[in-house]
């Protein structure tokens, strides 16, 4: 069952990103993105990494559909029909994946107690988070003492990404304001 | 028993989804990446039952949460055309932009 589960979710996955290629409308491709991320999540959770799912969830399906709209307001509804079609994108998209199933053939099978996730650091944290801490929560003290300054890049890089976004597309937004004023 | 809801859940992301794709109009889409969502917040349900373990079952609930609130921004994004700020302008010229049809929008 849970072969068939799996097999299905990728199968819709396939599905999806085919479906998103093949469509010129782009609001309908939002929200077939938004789907796309969903399976993903759906994925995630059958791998019981449900913390990872809940990001794509939120991330993948709302706020990105969110910002696609908001991006779609300022730009055309429809996709143009490319002039030509050409291989070098698609021999990209190839060669990269094959690197990747590469990258794979090493790593230690799924849920293995060998992992190196489970063999180095990780029962030295479970061991000493009650003495160092002195609560009981793992995954917080991992993340805000252990590993803090991991965590501040990331912070730092989210909020980068952020001002970025909301420069691009509030600039656009307030020209185009500005724009219809004067035409008007 | 929770195998077969699993295959009926599976069968209806199908219809789902092909009703996604096949439009034709907007309002279809919205209600189709909606029912999508939901279909979701069941098979992390469904899920939990199937291999014994539903201590994810309240996790659900976050992803209806989530469902919920991103289909009342698309919602939004077609009347007002604007997401953020939708509050009349300071000079008193409404941003509302009236409904789709009478801007010309082709399904």
């Amino acid at each position: 069952m849970e072969l068939f589960i799996n097999l299905f979710l990728f199968f819709m996955l396939v599905v999806t990103a085919l479906a998103i290629l093949k469509m010129r409308h782009l609001f309908a491709v939002v929200m077939l993105s938004g789907v796309f991320s969903l399976l993903c999540a759906l994925l995630f959770v059958t791998l019981d990494a449900v913390d990872v799912a809940f990001t794509e969830a939120a991330v993948g399906a709302g706020i990105s559909t969110v910002l696609m709209l908001g991006t779609m307001a300022l730009t055309s509804r429809n996709e143009k029909m490319p002039r030509k079609f050409s291989l070098m994108p698609l021999l990209v998209v190839m060669a990269t994946g094959a690197v990747l199933i590469y990258g794979t053939l090493d790593m230690p099978n799924f849920g293995s107690a060998k992992s190196p996730a489970q063999t180095h650091v990780a029962a030295q944290y479970l061991a000493l988070t009650p003495t160092d801490m002195g609560f009981p929560n793992v995954v917080t003290a991992i993340l805000a003492s252990y590993r803090g300054y991991d965590t501040l890049g990331e912070v730092v890089v989210v909020f980068t990404a952020a001002v970025g976004v909301l420069i691009l597309i509030g600039g656009l937004a307030r020209r185009r304001h500005k724009d219809e004023e004067e035409a008007n | 028993m929770f195998s077969l809801a699993t295959l009926a859940l599976f069968l209806g992301m199908c219809i789902v989804l092909a009703r996604l794709y096949a439009g034709p109009t907007l309002y279809d889409r919205v209600l189709a990446g909606n029912a999508f969502g939901t279909y979701t917040v069941l098979f992390i349900g469904v899920l939990g039952f199937l291999t014994g373990r539903p201590d994810f079952l309240d996790i659900a609930l976050l992803y209806a949460l989530i469902n919920f609130v991103g289909t009342i921004a698309v919602l939004k994004y077609f009347r007002y055309r604007a997401i953020g700020d939708t509050s009349p302008s300071p000079k008193g010229k409404p941003v509302l932009h009236g409904n789709l049809k009478d801007q010309g929008y082709k399904h």
